[in-house]
């Protein structure tokens, strides 16, 4: 097990920085998920980490140990592909056993360290099974027990559940996260999917254009975003124009819309701001004094999320239990106290 | 319906054109003057003769494909996995030979080897001797010229596995501990298994049917296709029969062997992105670099002779390294006199009607042999593809006894002696070429692309017209460009089915060097590959556009 510090870690393709200046410290035994959108660099970094791509700038250490110059050859990093490059013309057990040197392991030891990890993924008895014959959820657990068998210090995941059905994601992705944790590895996750970072990682590390905007834990994310970029990735939000008119116990008072609202924000804020508001910032209230034309609704089991047309020709979204509201009709909603962000507007 | 019966409609044209001329080499192997009998397969069993050149075919065929193999694999690997200086150069020449007539190469070694060739000459002006140091014909000969054209089957053939081979295998690879000869031998190699045998295939029927190299080199060295027409032009015809019948079973084996060969596909499930060159130390590549590079010279070296002898005059030239003289008078030459400017014509407008037919042939074919679930398609498929496993020389023969009697009730009339002979043959050859291109192109377009269309509103021949055909388009004109190469420079079944007036361009090579016009000769020889490098070129450039 492991320690991977990042510092400064910069790499340029061409022209273009594809990761910039990316300090990132993972402890031992930690899970932490790459999250961003696609362009955003983060399946560069985690190539970086594996040694597939060599740094332009910054270091890389493993538990101390400074392996920026070290070849993937060197730092055998457990990875586990996006197609899982689970090599075709070799069986289940052969696949499994590659890692596995002769030099390191005799005959005997290598069949049982093939069994034990292949025992750990649920598929035992599949030593002698044709790759190319078993299903997507299968595969993806080969190319699992096949990046931990020469017992890696750092598992590396690339996007490991975008190549399977929705239906199966979700049952792959709590199988993934409790053999993460049995295990203890020190882990690194890269996915463009808020839901499964949140769902897997101990933290989140926000890339966007190669930048690191954020990281923390999930909750710090949703609570508490370094940057707008950061509130608009992680759930759902509108944003309204707003004006800071003082602040009260550590919150910010903002004028937007037409009326007050309690949000949080860096403390130094003054001026224009973006607010952002997620759907459950506001309530529908009959003595709200906010109003709006309910635009459309989506259902999404306990609640409906129903998007308003504000006098401003601004649009906020809400959550309500009951879905009867019919479009077009006038709803009152008040802020709920909670769920409101604040971002200084730079241009205003 | 219609569509069923225009299958049938073609598939009897491929059988008039394509098979029954094999059926009745076939049935003249054992039937003389209207009596069948087993004496000429006996005679071919007896004959000393028969069985050298039998066999000098079949060990000429295995050492070619290893050979090949061992010269196109690893400039493949090379030129694939390795970022060197000049890459992308050297990928291109390299598959060069590929389209070169095979009469133009063996010319070219003649220029460069040969006992009057360049380095003949050097020799002699460095020794001072009078004599040329050595005699380059016989076996030895051959093979050379085989080992060093024809790799280029492996070479491609290896090169297209690798550019759809999956990266990310070669990194799993690596981030398990595999180092990069355990990696290429572990995965790269049995991975590629299916491309090298395919390219073992491709040299062992090239070399089956290799004319030109044993014709102009074999000295004594006799292998079937050059036996095939000595045995005719003794006017053994059964006998010849015989013996093509053995050069088509020996293809036959070599199909045969080859298709146990397969095995699991190179396709990983990723992107199909070719793998980015890289993460080789600079030692690697700058050696890498340098031996890719030598051996392309080397491989080149013979059409660089070609171009130096195209410009001395006739004459200038004995027993110095290099020549004394330069003129482009054998250039003026080819379009200044009518007598040397006439075979060029020739070959032309046979070459070009020959591809635009096979064109419209293979790609009516295409259309109907769409659905490779239909019993029709395949046996469409088939019949387009079986031109490309007989040798030339058979097919040539073939031609000339199918058209050499008046019996329409077979569909068969006299050509021979005239001058439709010859583009008939090269659109037999030409089918396989076009076919092949078109029915993958065809096969590789969406479904849904003609079901949009139809949904639309268009008709069939409005959904053929407006987005089928645009869509093979490049495809078509790069088959099409290669199938009229191939013909240009025809030399195997020219020299069997050509008439004195209506002599094709190989066979005036080949009589400007008997007449000692060597210069003429490689003249000749350069107009043809920058002919048929411009129209490759035209079909590389075709081929990633679809």
């Amino acid at each position: 097990m492991s320690t991977v510090v990042l510092q400064h870690v910069a790499k340029r393709f061409g022209e273009t920085a594809v990761v910039q200046d990316v300090s990132l410290e993972v402890a031992d035994g930690e899970l932490v998920a790459l999250l961003g959108p696609s362009g955003s660099g983060k399946t560069t970094l985690l190539r970086l980490i594996a040694g597939f791509e060599q740094a332009d700038g910054g270091s890389i250490s493993f538990d101390g140990e400074d392996v920026t110059t070290r070849s993937a050859l060197d730092r055998r990093c457990g990875m586990v592909f996006q197609h899982y490059a689970l090599f075709p013309h070799l069986t289940v057990g052969e696949n499994v056993a590659y890692g596995l040197g002769r030099e390191r392991l005799d005959a005997t030891a290598q069949q049982e360290r093939v069994a034990e990890v292949l025992a750990l993924v649920d598929l035992d008895g599949f030593e002698t099974r044709a790759v190319t014959e078993l299903s997507g959820g299968q595969q993806q657990r080969v190319a699992l027990a096949r990046a931990l068998a020469p017992r890696p210090p750092v598992l590396l995941l690339d996007e490991p559940l975008s190549n399977l059905d929705p239906s199966l994601r979700e049952r792959t992705r709590r199988e993934l996260r409790d053999l993460v944790r049995r295990i203890g590895i020190t882990t690194l996750l890269v996915t463009h999917e808020q839901e499964e970072a949140f769902d897997l990682a101990d933290r989140v590390a926000l890339l966007h254009l190669g930048k690191l905007e954020q990281v923390g834990t999930p909750e710090a994310l949703y609570r508490t975003p370094a940057t707008r970029f950061v509130a608009g990735f992680v759930g759902r939000t509108a944003t309204l124009h707003g004006r800071v008119v003082g602040s009260a116990d550590g919150h910010l008072e903002i004028d937007a819309a037409g009326i007050r609202w309690r949000a949080t924000g860096p403390a130094e804020t003054k001026g224009a701001v973006h607010l952002l508001v997620r759907p459950e910032g506001v309530w529908v209230d009959a003595t709200g004094t906010l109003t709006g034309i309910v635009r459309s609704r989506r259902f999404a089991g306990a609640t409906t999320v129903i998007t308003l047309l504000l006098a401003t020709g601004e649009e906020l979204d809400v959550a309500v239990e009951a879905s009867e509201v019919p479009i077009g009709a006038e709803l009152r909603i008040r802020p709920s106290g909670i769920g409101a962000h604040a971002f200084p507007d730079r241009d205003g | 319906m219609s569509r069923r019966l225009a299958g049938w409609a073609l598939l009897a044209l491929l059988a008039w054109l394509v098979v029954e001329p094999l059926a009745l080499v076939a049935i003249d192997a054992v039937r003389i003057d209207g009596v069948w009998t087993t004496q000429s397969i006996r005679a071919f069993f007896v004959e000393r003769n028969e069985w050298r050149a039998a066999w000098n075919s079949l060990w000429l065929a295995v050492v070619s494909v290893v050979l090949g193999a061992l010269i196109g694999v690893p400039l493949a690997l090379a030129t694939r996995l390795v970022d060197f200086p000049g890459r992308r150069l050297i990928s291109a020449l390299l598959a060069l030979p590929a389209v070169l007539p095979p009469l133009v190469g063996v010319v070219a070694f003649l220029f460069l080897y040969g006992e009057s060739g360049v380095i003949a000459r050097a020799v002699m002006a460095v020794t001072g001797a009078e004599t040329p140091p050595w005699r380059f014909e016989g076996a030895f000969a051959v093979v050379l010229i085989h080992a060093t054209t024809m790799y280029v089957y492996s070479y491609l053939l290896v090169r297209a596995a690798l550019a759809s081979f999956d990266p990310a295998l070669l990194e799993a690879a690596t981030a398990l501990g595999a180092g990069r000869w355990r990696a290429i031998r572990t995965i790269v190699l049995p991975l590629l298994r299916p491309a090298i045998g395919n390219g073992a295939l491709l040299t062992a029927l090239s070399s089956l049917a290799s004319f030109s190299a044993p014709y102009v080199f074999g000295g004594g060295f006799r292998v079937l296709p050059t036996q095939v027409v000595t045995t005719r032009l003794n006017g053994d015809i059964s006998v010849a029969m015989v013996e093509t019948l053995a050069l088509v079973a020996l293809a036959l084996v070599a199909l045969l062997l080859a298709s146990r060969l397969g095995g699991p596909g190179t396709r990983g499930a990723g992107k199909g992105l070719a793998p980015a060159p890289r993460g080789s130390s600079r030692r690697v590549r700058s050696v890498v670099g340098m031996l890719a590079w030598g051996a392309t010279a080397w491989l080149l070296l013979p059409h660089l002779a070609l171009l130096v002898v195209s410009f001395v005059p006739i004459g200038a030239w004995s027993n110095t390294a290099l020549p004394s003289a330069w003129t482009v008078g054998n250039y003026v030459a080819l379009v200044a006199q009518p007598a040397r400017w006439r075979p060029f014509g020739t070959s032309l407008w046979m070459a070009t009607l020959a591809a635009v037919v096979a064109a419209v042939v293979a790609l009516s074919v295409a259309v109907a042999a769409r659905d490779p679930r239909q019993r029709l398609s395949r046996t469409l498929e088939a019949a387009l593809a079986l031109p490309w496993a007989v040798p030339g020389t058979v097919y040539a023969i073939a031609l000339a006894t199918m058209f050499s009697r008046l019996q329409p009730s077979a569909g068969r009339f006299v050509l021979i002696g005239t001058l439709w002979l010859l583009p008939l043959a090269y659109l037999v050859r030409a089918l396989p070429i076009v076919g092949r291109a078109l029915v993958g192109a065809i096969r590789g377009l969406d479904p849904a692309l003609d079901e949009a269309a139809a949904s639309l509103g268009a008709s069939r021949w409005r959904a053929f017209r407006t987005i089928t055909l645009p869509l093979l388009g490049p495809a078509l004109a790069g088959a099409t460009a290669l199938a009229f190469v191939t013909g240009l420079g025809d030399f195997m079944t020219s020299v069997i089915l050509y008439t004195y007036d209506t002599r094709p361009v190989s066979l005036e090579i080949l009589g400007a060097i008997r007449q000692g016009e060597i210069g003429v000769a490689a003249a000749y020889g350069v107009v043809l590959t920058a002919v048929s490098t411009l129209a490759f070129l035209y079909a590389e450039r075709s081929r990633r556009l679809v």
